[in-house]
Order: C-alpha cells, then structure tokens, then sequence
C-alpha cells in the first residue's frame, strides 16, 4: 500500500468509524455484503434489522472478533482492518454484548477494575492496587454511573439480570472511550430499567458516539441521531430516526413484520 | 476441562450463599486454625523425628509447590498443564548438569549459587515456550499437548546420554553448604523447604488479588471479553505459564536434593499425573489446596503400602487405594477436600443462623 497517500487520507478523514466494502463470509453464506458506513465523532446511530441481518457480525468485525473477508474498515482515520482486538480496544473502541459477557468468578469491582486496567498501562502488574489508587478510584466512579454501588462486593454469578446488564455497560465507559458499540442493552430489563438505560446513554459525554443494536424502538429511537437498517447482511436504508420510522418499505419489511 | 469449569461454578455457588463475596483469597488471617498449622510446621523438627520430617512433611511441601504451580494455571487461568512436573525435573535436570554430580563428564561444577538460577531461569524458558504451544490450544487439547511435552522430555532423557545420561539419570549430586550449615540435614533442609513453599504460596496469594492474577481469573472467565477489554490474552496466558514454571521449578530445585539423584523415572508420565491427581484432590480453587492434596497423597503412598499388606492384599496396589480416593473426590466434591471442607463449614453457619440474604442460585 501507499504508505503516503495512507496517511494523507487518515490526516483528511475525520469519521470515528468507516467501513468500506466490508464483506463476511461465513463458507458460503454471506453475512455480511459490501457494506459501506461513515459516522461522524460523537454520533449516535441505531442499526435495525431483523434477526441474521448481519448486525453483531457487523459489530464483531469493527472488534476484530471476525476479520472481514474483504474491505477495510478505518477508525479515526487508522486502518484498523487487520488489528488484534485488544490494539483496537486500547484506541477507545468499546462494544458491549447481547449476552452479558462477564467474569462470574469476581466480584463487580473486580469486574470494573479489569476493565479500568485493560486499557490503562501496567496490564501485567504484580503488585496490588492500593486503596487510593487512581484506577480503584475510577472504577468506584463507573460503578456509581451505573447504580451498582450496592452490590459492588458481590458476586457477578449473584446479581439480577438488569444489574449484570448495567454491569455490562460499565465495562465498556471504562478508561477514555471514543466509540462504543451496544449490541441489544436492553435485552430483558423492565421498563423502569430500560429508563434507566436511556439515561445513562443520553448523559454521555457528547464526544463519545456509538451505534446501538435495539429491537426496542421506544429505547432505540429516542437515544440516536441517524438509523441505518440492515438486511440479509447488506445496508437496506439510512436516515434519520423519524424517516426510517415512516418508511412504507421499512414499516413493510421490519416494523410490521410481525416477528422481533 | 469441564472438571475446573465446574469447580469453579460450584466455588462460585458456594460464595453466593456467603452473606459477603469472598474472593479467592485463603489468607491466613481469615482462618483462625491456620495460625495453628503455621506454628505447628515451624515447631515440626521438635515433634517429628528424620523420617517424618523429610518423607512425610518435607516431601509433602515439595509435592504441594510443584502442584501449586498447576492450581495457579487451572483454578486462576483455567488453563490445565500436565507439564508442571516435567518443568520441576526439567530444573532438578539443570541443576545436576550446571551443579557437581557423581558424572564428573556431564556435570559443569558450577557452585550452587549459580547452578540454581541458572536452572530456575532455564525452567522458566521451558514453561514459557511450552506456554506459548499450549496456549494456542483450549480445554482438552491443552492437556493433551502439555501431556505431550512431558512425555516427549520422558522420552528424551531415556535416550539422551550427552546431557541426561540416558535411563541411570545422574547421581549424588551436591546440595548446598552455606552458613556453615549442610542444607541436606533433616533440620535444615526441612526449614528451607518451608521456607520456599510458603514463599511460593503467599506469593501465588498475593497474586492472586494483583490486576495480573484478576486479569488471569478474568481470562479464564471470559477470553473473548477481556480481549475486548484491551488485555492481549495470549500473552497474558503465557506469562502466567512463566510464572507458574518458576514455582515449578523451585519444587524440582528442592526435589533434586532431596533426593541428590534424578533420573528419567522422576519425570515420568505418572508422576506428571500424580501432581495432576494432587492439585485436584485438595483443591484448584485455593492456593492451599495442592499442600494437602499432597500431604493425603505422601500419607497413602507412604502407609497404604503397609495397610494393604496387613489386610492381605499385594502392597504394591496403594495406587488403588489413591485412585478409589481420588475417585470418591472427584465424585463428592469437584473442588477437592478444600471443597468438602468449605460445604461443612457453611452448612455449620447456616445452622447457627439463618440469616444468609436469599440467592441460594446454583451449585
């Protein structure tokens, strides 16, 4: 590659995430095809669709779960197409999952600590944090965002659901992130918890945007700016929440089809 | 595999009816009685005469560091490494070879102060480049790649007469003097081999609560999450395979003069299972565990041999008696004896007062 004519188009772009022609090829099956997204800093979009859209395999190759079959995808103008996870978490990307992925065996603030201590220095530390140690302290600080300053000594295997949810959250406001994915964070809370959820997201700072997974148009479409919709793994339609929301074909395909 | 997964489900079960969450730390203050079982290891060359300082205690304690160095990659990393054996005698190996032995043509003559380092770093490398094979590979396959390397290195020093002078092994190989004192006397030795075994249990403690040993508890969770955490999770597994080759190979340092010989015998395939059988019989989910695993397995190996032949069975079947043991373990209580012992101790509470705030969950 063009090393220069590289950089130069990094110094010119300034989308926080931009995929070109991703394509994800599973075998033969193609999860993902020719997909192409800019979003801006500090936007918020919704991406809709119904199931096997291709919307977490999406999310999985901006986190370098998957790697796309073809395509680059760029964040904050570096080309992070063939990154290692965990080098495209340290550059502020976060993603949350549909499944709460946690760490049953510790406690929440051993849970938050971790994931305070991921995308800090001194991941391979030997000595213990002490009391007023800057991530400690932190890690208070994002356990108190999410209302879990109750439970903060026990168990993660011992929490409801909702608190495990909103535990999963935290995990991704760890550190300084630029950009978060939430896949589905209002899969089974109660309605008072999805208020919850929709004022945690709506109090983020402005510079940091995210795309959001939600069949909960009530939680989706309140907390975003744009909306892209997918379907059978290709970009159906993109605009803004009210568009989409009236859109005969979309009502046709998606909103009226009966089935989440 | 599944055996860790759910002792660590049943560890965490367990937790879950304690009124406060209690991490993974066994720490002598906690237990009121362990203050007893320090006072009395301090006081054992009073109590004990030589053969039961050094074949029960001090045998005990070698055992149980080399099985520790296996508690720390399976309870922490859940990582189950059949080669922490291999790495001991792999040191003990070195040690014999940098050292002064009865094979004047192998060994080097090094003095021990530079033959121990030299072997405990070389030991490190081994676990560290198994690591790096090993941590390519999840649950079942690591077991079976690490049982290959054992093997392998069985194998090798059978045939290798140039360093490991093939199936004789090397024999009376110096054990250090300093401090005007013979670390090979029963006092002594049995004293230094505390001294390394505690060292390397409170440090494994210490750990544990370091964001190096959460990171490992974090990775044996959840791989997948902690990489989307920012943690390299290979690495972080690897160095934890470096970590545990150096407790391993303390024990091997410790087990080669013990014994003042090593040969392809001491490294072989059984014995990389016996520390297997050890670790999990007392217990992967606390560093205490693998001592009294080790401890239950010298008192058979050293008795059940003398039992069996006064009830009229062949003495040589005290394995039996250790593998009915080990079955009855595993069958009861999937996290050892320490598991066995945590039940009993909550089961009293429960009946002092009912007062546990509900969540009986799982396990």
């Amino acid at each position: 590659m063009d090393r220069v004519a590289d950089r130069l188009s990094a110094l010119g772009s300034t989308a926080a995430l931009e995929l070109r022609g991703v394509t994800r090829m599973f075998g033969a099956l193609a999860a993902l095809t020719d997909i192409t997204i800019t979003v801006r800093p500090g936007e918020r979009r919704a991406v809709l669709g119904s199931n096997g859209a291709g919307k977490t395999t999406l999310f999985n190759c901006v986190t370098g779960d998957f790697l796309p079959t073809s395509g680059t995808i760029r964040f904050f103008g570096e080309d992070i197409t063939a990154f290692p996870p965990y080098e495209r978490i340290r550059r502020g990307l976060r993603r949350t999952y549909q499944i709460s992925a946690l760490f049953l065996g510790l406690s929440v603030r051993d849970n938050v600590y971790l994931a305070c201590r991921g995308v800090s220095r001194a991941r391979f530390s030997m000595l213990r944090p002490s009391a007023n140690d800057a991530l400690m302290q932190a890690a208070e600080r994002l356990i108190e965002a999410v209302h879990l300053t109750a439970v903060r000594d026990q168990m993660v295997s011992e929490l409801a659901h909702g608190q495990q949810r909103q535990l999963e959250i935290a995990l991704a406001l760890a550190g300084a992130p630029r950009f978060i994915l939430f896949d589905e964070p209002a899969a089974g809370l109660s309605p008072t918890e999805r208020r919850e959820l929709v004022e945690i997201l709506t109090s983020l700072p402005p510079h940091i945007g995210y795309i959001i997974i939600e069949h909960d148009m009530d939680v989706a479409l309140r907390v975003v700016e744009s909306v892209t919709m997918m379907h059978n793994g290709r970009i159906f339609k993109e605009g803004a929440p009210h568009e989409i929301e009236s859109d005969p074909e979309v009502q046709e395909l998606y909103l009226g089809g009966g089935h989440e | 595999m599944s055996l860790i997964q759910e002792a660590q489900a049943r560890d965490g079960g367990l937790t879950s009816r304690g009124a406060a969450a209690r991490p993974a730390a066994w720490s002598v203050t906690e237990q009121p009685w362990a203050w007893a079982v320090a006072v009395l290891l301090l006081i054992m060359p009073i109590i004990a005469n030589g053969f039961f300082l050094i074949e029960i205690f001090g045998t005990t304690l070698i055992l149980g560091t080399i099985a520790l160095s296996l508690m720390f990659l399976a309870g922490y990393g859940g990582m189950v490494s059949l080669m922490q054996l291999t790495i001991a005698g792999f040191a003990g190996y070195m040690v014999a070879v940098f050292g002064v032995s009865g094979n004047a043509n192998i060994s080097l003559g090094w003095p021990w102060w530079l033959a121990t380092p030299m072997a405990l770093v070389l030991a490190v490398l081994f676990g560290t480049l198994g690591g790096a094979l090993a941590v390519r590979t999840e649950g079942i396959y690591t077991i079976m790649i690490t049982l290959a390397i054992g093997a392998a290195f069985y194998y090798f020093t059978n045939q290798n007469w140039a360093i490991f002078n093939g199936h004789t092994g090397i024999n009376t190989i110096a054990t250090p003097h300093f401090l005007g004192i013979d670390w090979r006397m029963d006092v002594a030795f049995y004293y230094l081999t505390l001294a390394v075994a505690a060292l390397c249990y409170f440090a494994v403690l210490y750990l544990s609560r370091a964001p190096f040993g959460l990171a490992l508890q974090g990775v044996r969770d959840n791989p997948r999450r902690m990489a989307a955490l920012g943690f390299n999770v290979n690495a972080h597994r690897i160095a934890a395979y470096a970590f545990a080759a150096l407790i391993a190979g303390m024990g091997g340092v410790l087990q080669v003069w013990n014994y003042r010989q090593i040969s392809p015998g001491s490294v072989a395939v059984e014995r990389c299972i016996d520390i297997l059988i050890v670790a999990v019989v007392g217990g992967i989910t606390r560093p205490v565990g693998p001592y009294i695993g080790a401890f239950i397995f010298v008192i058979l190996r050293t008795f059940a041999l003398d039992f069996l032949v006064k009830v009229g069975l062949d003495g040589n079947r005290f394995r039996l008696l250790i593998g009915l043991g080990f079955l009855a373990i595993v069958f009861w209580s999937s996290d050892g004896v320490i598991g066995l012992y945590e039940r009993w101790r909550k089961r009293g509470e429960r009946g002092e007062a009912r007062t546990r705030p509900g969540g009986h969950g799982h396990g």
